[in-house]
C-alpha cells in the first residue's frame, strides 16, 4: 500500500511497505529531482515534512560507482546528518553529474512536541533499491528504509 | 505459503531443497498456521542463502520470520570457514546486536500501584527515546575505543550497574575480538553522544508483571513468581551499529565479485571468513555488539536509580541479557562432529541448551533464558533453552511476535492517542515522545505473539517458561 504526496516544489513521493520497515520513493523529470523527492520521502516516514522549517542549509557530497550506489549513499548521508546534527529536513536542492551529487538540505533541529518523531532511520538499504527511467520519461528511485 | 511446497518433516518443521544452486535445505520452524501467513520472500531469501558458500546443515527461519535484508529476518545461518563460508552484513542487520534484558524487582503490583504514575513519569524523565533526544554522556575518541572493547563491562567500571551483571550477559558482557580501528569516523560520531538511549521504532523500557508460569522448576531458578514485578528493555547499539551495518553492507556488496562470489542479489552482500574484509567486518561487528551490550547495560543503571528512589534500598538482580542481532563464533555438532562455525541469528535468540558451559552456573542446569519481546498491549515472554531429540537451528529461538501490518497501514487504522487511551483503560501506562509513533506500533499491528511463541514450544527450539504482562511502557 502507498500514498503519493507531493513536496512544496511539486515532486511526488511515496511511502512503501516492506516488513517492519518502510520503503521510500521518488519521482522527477530528472535522477537529480528524484532523488531530491526520495529524501523528502525518508523526512515523511518521520515527521510530516510540511512541518519542518527549512532554516538550516547542510552542504553533502557524495560519489559512487553507479547511480543506484549512488542513491543509496545518498539517502544514508542524508541519515548520518539527522543523526548527528539532531535534525530533520524539509526541503533538498540536489545537483548532479555522471555519479556525483552535490546538494543542500535546508531543516531544522528536531521539536519533538511539533514533530512527532515516528521512527528513528537507522539505514537506507540495498533491498528494493532501484533508479529508473519510466517509459513516460519520468525517472523513479526507491530503497527500503530500516527504522 | 502454500504448505505444499514444502516436505513436512513434523508437525513444526517443513523443508525445502536443496534445488538449483542451493548448497543446503530450506528448513522453517512453523505451525501450520504460521506458515500459511508466512511472507513468500522468506522462502526465496532462504534459498538465497542456501547457496552461499561454506554454509552448513540448512538455512533455518523460525516461526516469527519475515522479509529481510538478504537474510530473512528470523533466520539462523552457520557457515563453516574451512569451506570458504562466508560473514554477510545483511545476516546480521543493521541494529547490530539488538537485544532484550530483564530485571527482576521482588515488588508486587501491591505495592507498584500507589506509585505508578510517578514511576512511569520518572522513567520517561531518566531514559533518553526517540529521534534527536540525546545521552547524557558524552565520549572522545578514546572512551569510544574502550568502550567498543569493553562492552557492558566497560559500563561498570565507568559506575553503571553492578559488577554481578556481568555474568548474566552473553559473553559475560563483552565479546572477545572486537576491532575499533576497523570502525569508521561516521560510526564513531553517530555514537558519540547515544550511549544509554533507547532509540525508536519498536525499542522499549517496560515494567511488567509476571502473569503466568509454565514451567514452576525453572521459574523458581530464573527468579521468577507469579505477581512479581520486572523490568525489561528492547534496544540495541545505536548510530554505531547502524552505520557499521551500512559501510560494511555496502563494501562488501562492492568487493563481491573480488571475492568470487555470484550473489544473486546484490542485498546478499558477504565477504569469505577467511578474507581481510570478513575479518574486518567481524571486527567491526564484535564492536558494535559490545556497544550494545555497554548501551542496555547504561539503561539499565539509569531505570536502577529511578526505582531506588521511589523503593529505597531496592536491587533489581538482572536475570538476563540476550542479543538477537549477532553473529557468533560457536561450536556445534553436525553430522556426530564437533565443528567451529560461525553463526548468523537475524532477529532470531541465542538458545543454549541445559548443561551447556556458556550459561552461568545457577542456571546451566535449567537451559539458557530467552527473552521474547512483545509490543505494547501484547504480552512477553521467557523461556529456555531445550533439548528434544537434538539441539535444533544451532541452538536458536524467536525473537518476537513480527509486524503483521505495516506502519503506513497501522497509521490509517490507528490513531496516538486513542491506542493511549485504549490502553490506559487496560491497566497500562504508555509514556511516548510521539503519538504518531505509538500508532505504528499498536498492539493491533503486530502478530500474535503466543502463537510464536507455541510453535517454537513446539518445535524444540525453546520451552517456555513465564508469561509477562505490560504495566508501563516507555517508548521512543
Amino acid at each position: 500500500m502507498s500514498t503519493r504526496e507531493r513536496s512544496r516544489e511539486g515532486w511526488a513521493y511515496e511511502l512503501f511497505a516492506h516488513g517492519a520497515d518502510v520503503g521510500v520513493r521518488g519521482f522527477g523529470a530528472s535522477p537529480a529531482e528524484a532523488f531530491a523527492a526520495a529524501a523528502l520521502a525518508l523526512t515523511a516516514a518521520v515527521t510530516d515534512p510540511a512541518r519542518v522549517e527549512p532554516r538550516e542549509p547542510v552542504e553533502i557530497h557524495c560519489e559512487a560507482e553507479d547511480l543506484e550506489m549512488l542513491l543509496h549513499d545518498w539517502l544514508n548521508a542524508v541519515i548520518y546528518y539527522m543523526a548527528t546534527l539532531g535534525m530533520l529536513f524539509g526541503r533538498f536542492d540536489v545537483r548532479l553529474e555522471h555519479h556525483r551529487l552535490e546538494a543542500t538540505a535546508w531543516g531544522e533541529p528536531v521539536d519533538l512536541a511539533r514533530h512527532q518523531p515516528a521512527v528513528e532511520p537507522k539505514a537506507a538499504t540495498l533491498t528494493e533499491l532501484k533508479v529508473a527511467k519510466e517509459p513516460s520519461g519520468r525517472w523513479l528511485v526507491q530503497c527500503v528504509v530500516d527504522v | 505459503m502454500d504448505p505444499r511446497r514444502f516436505e513436512r518433516i513434523d508437525d513444526t518443521c517443513w523443508r525445502y531443497g536443496p534445488e538449483g544452486a542451493m548448497r543446503v535445505p530450506a528448513v522453517i520452524y512453523a505451525s501450520e498456521t504460521l506458515l500459511r501467513a508466512m511472507d513468500e520472500k522468506v522462502l526465496a531469501q532462504l534459498c538465497n542463502v542456501a547457496s552461499l558458500p561454506g554454509i552448513v546443515e540448512a538455512a533455518y527461519a523460525m516461526p516469527d520470520a519475515h522479509w529481510g535484508y538478504g537474510f530473512p529476518i528470523g533466520g539462523v545461518a552457520a557457515f563453516d570457514p574451512d569451506e570458504g563460508g562466508v560473514v554477510s552484513a545483511g545476516g546480521v542487520g543493521f541494529d547490530i546486536s539488538c537485544g532484550v534484558r530483564t530485571h527482576l524487582t521482588g515488588l508486587t503490583l501491591k505495592e507498584l500501584s500507589p506509585v505508578r504514575e510517578r514511576l512511569a513519569d520518572e522513567l520517561f524523565r531518566a531514559i533518553p527515546a526517540g529521534l534527536g533526544r540525546r545521552g547524557r554522556i558524552r565520549l572522545d575518541d578514546r572512551e569510544l575505543d574502550a568502550m567498543m572493547a569493553g562492552g557492558a563491562a566497560w559500563a561498570v567500571a565507568q559506575g553503571w550497574g553492578e559488577k554481578a551483571d556481568l555474568a548474566r550477559i552473553e559473553d559475560q558482557g563483552c565479546v572477545a575480538g572486537a576491532e575499533p580501528e576497523a570502525v569508521s569516523r561516521r560510526a564513531r560520531e553517530r555514537q558519540r553522544e547515544e550511549m544509554g538511549t533507547l532509540g525508536s521504532g519498536n525499542h522499549y523500557l517496560e515494567v511488567q508483571l509476571v502473569d503466568r508460569i509454565e514451567d514452576e522448576a525453572t521459574a523458581h531458578a530464573f527468579g521468577l513468581t507469579e505477581g512479581q514485578v520486572v523490568v525489561t528493555i528492547h534496544c540495541g547499539s545505536r548510530g554505531l551499529g547502524h552505520q557499521i551495518g551500512t559501510d560494511y553492507l555496502r563494501e562488501m556488496a562492492r568487493a563481491a565479485e573480488r571475492h568470487g562470489l555470484r550473489l544473486p542479489e546484490r542485498e546478499l552482500a558477504c565477504a569469505p571468513l577467511r578474507s581481510a574484509l570478513g575479518r574486518r567486518y567481524l571486527g567491526a561487528m564484535r564492536a558494535a555488539i559490545n556497544c550494545a551490550l555497554a548501551n542496555r547495560q547504561i539503561v539499565a543503571a539509569l531505570a536502577r536509580r529511578v526505582f531506588e528512589r521511589l523503593f529505597p534500598g531496592i536491587r533489581l538482580p538482572l536475570l538476563f541479557d540476550v542479543s538477537h542481532n549477532t553473529c557468533k563464533e560457536e561450536t556445534h555438532e553436525v553430522g556426530g562432529r564437533r565443528q567451529h562455525l560461525f553463526v548468523h541469528r537475524k532477529g532470531a535468540t541465542r538458545a543454549f541448551p541445559p548443561g551447556h558451559p556458556a550459561i552461568p552456573e545457577p542456571l546451566r542446569a535449567w537451559g539458557q533464558p530467552v527473552l521474547i519481546g512483545g509490543s505494547m498491549g501484547t504480552g512477553s515472554w521467557v523461556l529456555a533453552g531445550t533439548r528434544v531429540d537434538g539441539v535444533r537451528a544451532f541452538a536458536s529461538a524467536v525473537h518476537g511476535a513480527g509486524r503483521a501490518i505495516s506502519r503506513r497501514e497501522a497509521l490509517r487504522r490507528f490513531q496516538g492517542e486513542g491506542v493511549v487511551r485504549q490502553l490506559a483503560e487496560r491497566g497500562i501506562l504508555v509514556r511516548s515522545v510521539s503519538l504518531r509513533g505509538v500508532a505504528e506500533e499498536a498492539p493491533a499491528a503486530y502478530k500474535d505473539v503466543d502463537a510464536v511463541v507455541e510453535a517454537a514450544h513446539r518445535a524444540g527450539l525453546a520451552r517456555k517458561v513465564a508469561h509477562l504482562r505490560p504495566l508501563i511502557v516507555i517508548k521512543g
